[in-house]
């Protein structure tokens, strides 16, 4: 049995339905993510499995039961809020403490969790610090004692390290990946930044206008997406329009018109004559000179019309025949030894057989 | 949005009652054809035919609505120029001297105010001494205004006038004072409600010469009550409303200017 | 620079010399009255012979009616406190949780009132709690059933605690709705999402994070509720003299100046203590929230 279940969870404000018939199961001891833009209704199922909002109709069962009778008070789970709500009249300790005591645990204990906890965020010399002088990351941090301190079933976390700068930001993921291990505590993890979610995550489900997109594994949902969408949001990808010609053995043969026929892998079941896009990223092309990669089956002359300069990597922007633009990444794996394009040159991009996929939808 | 309780939305109701009924119990007796405020007995006009025939009423409410005119006009003057003043300058004793009259209760500024007239200027009490009493507890209330809408600007807007060219005068004139101008005007506003509805202080500085609106109405009250009291706290109600709902229009501040 | 030192002093020196002399100095003054000799006729004794003298604070220390007074001034004031905090709790917390343009609208609803004269709203009371009117026979009809005999509610304690209230509720309301205006709704979502129940909700957050603002309306009601001497006066019976009605007797009654004088410095001297107990209350929480 999973840990949590939600079967076909609707909730609609007004006519705008911001979760529509949503049904997934989370495993005990997973960090689960629900990706996806603002407005997606990601938000609302955060909100929906801790009870400050309720389907309209579906289900939400933890362990088996039904949550619908249950007040949020009463729920073995917790939230870090994306604005931490840490109470700003509480001490850091007694922040921490007030769940304990909600639980009516005893003082002698609740002194010994609370100081365990600390010491788990490495906070315990901001006991007595009051939540505004702590920096962002220290709050933070604060936020998540406070909610894993009598060690819920599962902790919900809304857009926790929204606030914090990129740097912080990276500590703060690997501290969370290092804390879920450790307490073995399920995560459900709200989240709009798909880089994010790629590193924590054991599983994502990829949301967009209240439907799950796609559900999978992180390396999953990068390589093979299912859709449009999902291509689109997850990374960056070139996204050319064709129609499928024919099925050959294990590969499909597309028309992209103005650039006529390529070889693309057989991941889908769709038959010839059907419309859709062919999605390859960027790291998978390779770019040369005129001559080069003329083994493979797939090459196409262009000229640079763009180059972006990111230090490990460098992404050109070229132009082909068909006026179409397509992005190629250059791993600068020996600045200053690999060879580099400038724009106007003329170049060739290339891929195998075995790279990018039609998407039918 | 949370959910809020019945009994929340059932105590609030309750409070709102205990707030406006007594004001509408008053405003319907005002045409109770009645001389009790006791029965409600049918709708007449007499009680405000006989407030426009009271000589006495009429010249009270004259000298109210001077007081209020000269009190307003000259505490915006000096309470725009103390708003400025604390919060261009940072003064520490000003803003303790402007506010301090409308924080403490009004009967110590009443009598101070009194034994200062009699026994040191030697003025007789009247329309003068009121007035510098009411002078002296609005220019707070404008000094508040004005600083607020100061404290909400972008101070450097005045440093580049200056580098433009302009004179302090020449900043204030053509910068300041348009900027603060809606405070200016509700703090003016304010004043002049202040001062005609002011009973306390004038109580103790009118002496026996003078008479204001508030001062009329407590001798009604104390001495016979008839629902002229009604007719004339009706209308007095309709002014004050209008001027709180202008000076609102002006500035939003003045309603927690007011708290 | 020399302009700007002159505007700085042009626009500083109206308002300053006009608040020093008319407040200032007659405070002062007060101070001073305090150790004379009341004339023969009322007011002050001439300063020349009669000279400067305790005589005053010796009297008032001398009967213990006044300190008696005192105290009735101080247990009202803390009695109308009290109730305006009862009233003005659920009224302010009602209106945060209603949608933004509904808020601005409630807050004037309960400001108006409030724009009207505080003499007006006192004599509302004397109408309603009037021997022949409906609520007066309806409450002495109710205790009839309990075997009570009639009560007067004009001219009573109750009607002067129900005055003081009904004229200062919106001195407690609005400073009380400005702080609950701020809490973040997180923090209650947070409290229930930890385990705790409405009742502890309350009184473990939204309570305590309130306290500035029942501080900040607390000074604001109790401080002009202890000098007030028109609602004793209106709705008081003969014996309910707080000390706002035996300083207004110094003054215009029995001219004795300098004792009045002296009540109005003790006066000043007890508002002064309890601002600054607010002020340092209201600060030591403003730290934290």
């Amino acid at each position: 049995m999973p840990l949590l279940e939600l079967r076909n969870v609707s909730r609609h404000y007004g006519r705008l339905s911001a979760v529509d018939n949503v049904s997934l199961s989370i495993e005990a001891g997973e960090f689960f993510t629900l990706l996806g833009p603002s407005g997606c209704g990601k938000t609302t199922i955060l909100r929906m499995i801790a009870g400050f909002d309720a389907p309209d109709t579906g289900q939400i069962l933890l362990d088996g039961q039904d949550l619908a009778d249950t007040p949020p008070e009463r729920r073995p789970l917790h939230t870090v809020f994306q604005s931490y709500a840490l109470f700003p009249h509480l001490s850091v300790a007694e922040n921490i403490e007030f769940p304990l005591k909600m639980a009516q645990v005893a003082a002698s204990e609740r002194a010994r969790r609370v100081r365990e906890t600390l010491e788990a965020v490495s906070l315990s010399d901001k006991a007595d610090a009051m939540p505004q002088q702590l920096s962002g990351g220290q709050q933070q941090r604060v936020a998540l004692a406070r909610a894993l301190v009598n060690q819920p079933r599962l902790l919900l976390l809304d857009e926790p390290l929204a606030a914090l700068d990129h740097k912080l930001r990276e500590q703060m993921q690997m501290e969370l990946i290092g804390l879920q291990r450790d307490l073995g505590i399920t995560f459900v993890f709200v989240t709009h930044h798909q880089p994010e979610a790629l590193a924590l995550s054991h599983r994502i489900a990829v949301m967009n206008q209240g439907h799950v997109e796609q559900l999978d594994e992180p390396s999953k949902i990068y390589a093979a997406p299912r859709n449009r969408f999902v291509a689109h949001f997850i990374g960056d990808i070139n996204l050319l329009d064709c129609t499928l010609l024919a099925r050959e053995n294990d590969q499909l043969r597309l028309a992209i018109p103005g650039l006529g026929e390529i070889l693309a892998p057989a991941h889908t079941t769709a038959q010839p004559g059907q419309t859709g896009a062919f999605a390859i990223r960027p790291e998978q092309m390779l770019i040369g000179d005129p001559a080069q990669h003329r083994d493979l089956p797939n090459r196409r002359d262009g000229v640079v019309r763009e180059l972006l300069y990111s230090g490990d990597v460098t992404t050109y922007k070229v132009e082909l025949a068909n006026g179409l633009h397509i992005q190629a990444l250059l791993a600068n794996v020996k600045p200053g030894l690999v060879q580099f394009f400038e724009v106007g040159d003329a170049v060739s991009v290339a891929w195998p057989a075995d790279a990018g996929l039609f998407l039918d939808a | 949005m949370r959910k809020t309780s019945p009994w929340l939305w059932l105590s609030a109701l309750l409070v709102c009652l205990f707030l406006y009924i007594p004001l509408a119990v008053v405003v319907v007796y005002s045409f109770n054809d009645s001389r009790l405020n006791a029965e409600w007995v049918g709708f007449t006009w007499h009680w405000y035919q006989v407030l426009l025939h009271d000589e006495e009423m009429l010249q009270a409410a004259a000298n109210s609505i001077f007081i209020a005119i000269c009190a307003s006009l000259i505490a915006t003057t000096l309470g725009t120029m103390a708003g400025i003043a604390i919060q261009r300058y940072k003064l520490r004793l000003l803003p303790v001297l402007t506010i301090t009259p409308v924080a403490m209760p009004e009967i110590l500024l009443g009598v101070s105010l009194l034994l200062f007239f009699i026994q040191v200027l030697h003025l007789t009490l009247g329309l003068l001494s009121v007035l510098i009493a009411h002078i002296t507890f609005c220019i707070g209330f404008v000094a508040i205004v004005v600083r607020a809408r100061l404290a909400g600007m972008d101070e450097s807007i005045f440093e580049a006038a200056r580098d433009l060219g302009a004179t302090p005068w020449q900043t204030f004139r053509l910068i300041t004072l348009p900027l603060i101008m809606p405070a200016v005007v509700a703090g003016a506003l304010m004043s002049f409600t202040l001062s005609i509805d002011d009973f306390v202080i004038t109580f103790f500085t009118a002496g026996v010469g003078v008479s204001t609106l508030p001062l009329q109405i407590y001798s009604m009250i104390k001495i016979a009550v008839t629902p002229e009291v009604n007719a004339v706290s009706t209308l007095l109600m309709l002014l004050t409303l209008g001027m709180i709902m202008l000076a609102t229009r002006f500035d939003k501040s003045v309603l927690r200017g007011q708290g | 620079m020399r302009s700007e030192r002159l505007t700085r002093w042009l626009v500083t020196a109206p308002p300053l010399i006009f608040m020093l002399v008319f407040f200032v100095l007659p405070t002062l003054i007060v101070v001073a009255a305090s150790f004379r000799y009341p004339g023969e006729y009322g007011g002050l004794a001439p300063l020349v012979p009669e000279g400067y003298t305790l005589e005053t604070y010796r009297f008032f220390f001398s009967d213990v009616i006044y300190i008696e007074i005192f105290l009735k001034s101080l247990w009202v004031a803390a009695l109308s406190t009290g109730l305006c905090i009862l009233l003005a709790y659920p009224l302010a917390l009602l209106i945060t949780r209603l949608p933004k343009r509904w808020r601005d609208l409630m807050i004037l609803l309960v400001v108006l009132p409030f724009a009207s004269n505080f003499l007006i709203r006192i004599y509302a009371w004397m109408i309603i709690l009037g021997p022949q009117n409906g609520f007066s026979l309806a409450v002495n009809t109710l205790l009839g059933f309990f075997g009570i005999e009639p009560v007067r509610l004009l001219f009573s304690p109750f009607a002067v605690i129900v005055g003081m209230v009904y004229v200062h509720l919106p001195f407690m309301v609005l400073p009380l709705y400005t702080n609950l205006e701020r809490h973040d709704p997180a923090w209650l979502d947070a409290a229930q999402d930890l385990g705790a129940n409405a009742w502890q909700r309350f009184w473990k957050v939204t309570w305590p994070l309130s306290l500035p603002g029942i501080y900040a309306g607390s000074a604001l009601v109790f401080i002009p509720v202890l000098g007030m001497f028109a609602i004793p006066d209106i709705l008081g019976g003969t014996g309910d003299i707080l000390v706002g009605n035996l300083i207004k007797e110094q003054f215009l009654g029995t001219r004795d100046w300098p004792f009045g004088a002296t009540l109005s410095l003790f006066l000043t001297l007890i508002v002064l203590a309890v601002a600054a107990l607010a002020m340092r209350f209201s600060r030591k929480r403003l730290r934290h929230a």
